[in-house]
Order: structure tokens, then C-alpha cells, then sequence
């Protein structure tokens, strides 16, 4: 065994803590992004202007301005600007949030809009309160379109967690970067680490895939075991801007 | 030291970014060709009538938009450490993208209706033929939105080639900003201008996919 893995093994406290930041990092981020991505995108279809208007500015900003530029102004400019700082991990977590929330407007907007026009009048003449309108009718059947739409973006979230590298938090690049710079053994430190990425989204996918599979049974629609372990569709991601 | 906006930081720092962003445009431009060509071969390699060659591409592709562009962009730079690193940064952004890209084609080639194929057939046409006489121009059309669109991200995604010290814009803006303390005009400004060019950009294409009827 070379160096590397045997180090690898050696320091594997190290590797699991730098695991942990990574995989905290996403799924906090996706969190923060989730609640965004339903708030703006319900607001999106508001009837209000003002609520329209503050939704479409805040997606079109921060799609538009790079996450990159998102992180680092979280990190090195607003101290300056607000006296207030954050940890590192923190400033990902808000920046993959509002980046990634962004985007997942789009999807909730696109799939609301998505659920057939006489749903809602059926919804309507049986008497129902908007907000069960929303919850028992619309969000159910939209749901299950977003959530191909979220896998792709959730990835998209895992794989920019290497950037909490440039903010020198402990995250597993990080770690694996140290243990390079050890043993000198670049292209086993590299694939390592991007074989690990890989299993990572792949673990992420199917769990995924596990939600959508339990949405759509919620309106009757069953799959079968195999859509489980299918990949993301790119597809769904291209189309319609949702990146 | 830094109270408030410094407007002479952003005068005296806007020259430099704008030189970085150059190198911006260029990586994005570049690195959009070579995902837009690689993506294509990738797409028709997977559609070979052998596995042999089917599922390795399918692997590799999957592997590829399945892992960080950062890991696999300093992974490079450290593995070609005599290459310039903005070769290096143009390669693994169109490697990188052409995993998406063929995907994009793939779903565009199925869209090709399937009589089309069969004609072809009747017509016995040699393979290449197909392809580029009957195929492609039908599917590449109904990509161009989605293209498109990957091309915009990819252009968010160059500051990324800053940390193989390529000196585009944002290379420029950490720099002038280390050196100035002035962290907040500069990256300020270097986001208004990616939201400046990205989002006109991005109407753009939303026009193209209605009007291409998606």
C-alpha cells in the first residue's frame, strides 16, 4: 500500500472530522436553501406586485452574481462593512443557502405553474381555503415534479463545498489537501477525494430518489424498486434554466 | 481605515478588473467550445452499437458532473504543474461541462422522431450521413436554449480558475483587494458585473427556448 492510503488510514480522525464540515456545510445549505426556494417561489405567484417584484429581484441577484463572489464577499467584505463575522463553515452554509435558494425559486415557480389550470378551479368550487387549496392540491402534485429538479441542485450544492477550502475551514478537501502535501502523492490524493465526492452524490441521489418515490405514492402513482438507483437527469436540469 | 465605499478604490480598481474579465470571457468562450464539440462525440459514442464502448463513456461521464469542478480543476493543475494554468483551467471547464452537455444531446438526438431513422435506412444512407445530414441538424436545433444556458453557468463558474492563479476577474479583485484592504469595493464591483453581463445573457435565452417552442 503507498503512502498515501496508509497515512489515509493513519489519520482517519482527521479525514471523518473534515467529512462531517463537508457533509454539515450541504446539508445545512440545503436547508437554508429548501426554505428559501419555497418561499420566493410561492411569493413568485402572488397576486401582490410588491411580493412578485422583491421575489424576481432577489432570484435574478443572486443567480446572477456569482456564488464565488457570494462567498467571499460573506467572508472577507462584510465584516468590513457590518463589523459582524462569521465562521467559515457559516458563511458557506449562507451562501450555498441564498445561491442555491435562488435557483430552487425557479423550480418551485415552474412546478406550481406546472399543476393543470383545472385543478384549482376544482379546488375552488369544492369550497377550499386558499391555504388547503395549497397544501391538500397544488403542493402535493407539484412537488413531485421539483424534486428531480432539487436533486440536480442539491449535487450541484455538494459540489461546491470544496470552496470552504479558500476560507481555510477544516473541510474534507481540506484534510485530503494536508495529506497530499505529506506523502507528495497527488494523483492518488486527488482521485481519492474525487471518488468520495462521487459516492457522496450518488448516496445523496438515491436518497432523493427514495423521496420522490414516496411523493408520488402519496398521489398514487407507484414505481417500481429500480427507480431507486437510477442517475440524475440532466435533462430536467438544462431545460428551463433551472442551473 | 475603511469606513464606508471607497469610490477611488472602485476607479482605480475597475481598469484592472475589467482586464481580468477579459480573460473571463475568453476561458468561458473557449471552454464552451470545447464542451459543446466534446459533449457531441460523447453523445453519438454513446449511442455505439457496442457496450464496450457505451458503457465505459456512460462512467465516465457520470463520474465526471458527479464530482466537484474545483477538485478536478487543482487536482489537474498540481498533476500539469509545466502547463499554463489557463490551458489547464479551459480544458477542465469543457471536459467538465461536456459531461452535461451530451446529456443535453442525447435527450436532443431521442427528441429526432424515429421515422427519420427509418427513412434514412430506406434511403440505406451510410452511417455518417445520418448523422450529419439528417440528425444532428434536427437535434443541435432543439438544444441551443439548454446550451445556452450551460454556457451562462459556466461563466459564473470561472472564478474558480483563480485558484489556479488564472488572473481573470476575480484573480484581480482578490489581488487588488489583498493589497488595498479594500475587499468590499472590489468584490462589489466584480459581482455587478457578472450580474450586468449574465443577466441579459439569461433573457436571451429565455427568449430562444419560447421561441423554439419549449
Amino acid at each position: 500500500m503507498s503512502d498515501f492510503f496508509s497515512l489515509l488510514v493513519e489519520e482517519f480522525p482527521q479525514v471523518r472530522s473534515g467529512l462531517w464540515v463537508t457533509l454539515q456545510a450541504t446539508v445545512l445549505g440545503a436547508l437554508l436553501a429548501g426554505v428559501l426556494a419555497f418561499a420566493l417561489g410561492l411569493m413568485a405567484g402572488s397576486r401582490l406586485l410588491l411580493a412578485r417584484g422583491f421575489s424576481r429581484v432577489v432570484v435574478e441577484f443572486f443567480r446572477g452574481t456569482s456564488l464565488y463572489i457570494q462567498l467571499f464577499w460573506l467572508y472577507y467584505a462584510m465584516p468590513l462593512v457590518t463589523g459582524y463575522e462569521l465562521a467559515p463553515v457559516a458563511c458557506g452554509v449562507v451562501a450555498f443557502g441564498l445561491n442555491y435558494g435562488a435557483y430552487g425559486a425557479e423550480v418551485v415557480r415552474g412546478a406550481i405553474n406546472s399543476v393543470p389550470r383545472a385543478q384549482y378551479e376544482a379546488a375552488i368550487a369544492l369550497n377550499l381555503s386558499p391555504s388547503r387549496r395549497l397544501w391538500k392540491v397544488i403542493l402535493p402534485q407539484a412537488w413531485v415534479q421539483m424534486i428531480p429538479s432539487f436533486t440536480n441542485l442539491l449535487i450541484q450544492l455538494l459540489k461546491c463545498t470544496p470552496l470552504l477550502w479558500l476560507l481555510s475551514a477544516a473541510d474534507l478537501m481540506t484534510v485530503v489537501q494536508t495529506l497530499r502535501d505529506r506523502t507528495g502523492e497527488t494523483l492518488a490524493a486527488y482521485l481519492t477525494l474525487l471518488a468520495v465526492y462521487f459516492v457522496l452524490a450518488y448516496a445523496l441521489t438515491m436518497l432523493m430518489n427514495l423521496l420522490e418515490r414516496s411523493a408520488k405514492r402519496r398521489l398514487g402513482l407507484a414505481t417500481g424498486a429500480s427507480s431507486l438507483f437510477k442517475s440524475r437527469s440532466a435533462s430536467t436540469a438544462a431545460l428551463g434554466g433551472t442551473r | 481605515m475603511n469606513d464606508g465605499f471607497d469610490w477611488d478604490a472602485v476607479r482605480e480598481s475597475l481598469p484592472l478588473l475589467l482586464e481580468g474579465f477579459r480573460v473571463t470571457l475568453l476561458a468561458t468562450v473557449l471552454g464552451t467550445l470545447v464542451a459543446a464539440v466534446l459533449g457531441l462525440a460523447v453523445a453519438v459514442a454513446g449511442r455505439a452499437p457496442s457496450r464496450f464502448v457505451t458503457v465505459p463513456v456512460r462512467v465516465v461521464t457520470e463520474f465526471v458532473r458527479s464530482t466537484p469542478l474545483l477538485v478536478q480543476l487543482v487536482g489537474a493543475a498540481a498533476l500539469f504543474n509545466t502547463v499554463e494554468p489557463l490551458y489547464i483551467g479551459i480544458t477542465v471547464l469543457g471536459v467538465h461541462y461536456a459531461a452535461y452537455t451530451s446529456e443535453v444531446y442525447r435527450a436532443g438526438i431521442d427528441g429526432v422522431p424515429k421515422g427519420q431513422w427509418e427513412a434514412c435506412r430506406a434511403l440505406s444512407l451510410p452511417p455518417r450521413r445520418t448523422w450529419q445530414a439528417v440528425i444532428l441538424p434536427q437535434a443541435v436545433r432543439n438544444v441551443l436554449p439548454a446550451l445556452g444556458n450551460y454556457a451562462i453557468s459556466m461563466f459564473k463558474e470561472t472564478p474558480f480558475l483563480a485558484v489556479i492563479t488564472v488572473q481573470e476577474m476575480v484573480f484581480e479583485a482578490r489581488k487588488y483587494g489583498a493589497d488595498h484592504f479594500a475587499y468590499t469595493e472590489v468584490f462589489t464591483l466584480a459581482g455587478l458585473i457578472f450580474l450586468v453581463a449574465s443577466y441579459p445573457t439569461s433573457l436571451l435565452m429565455r427568449k430562444l427556448e419560447k421561441r423554439l417552442g419549449h
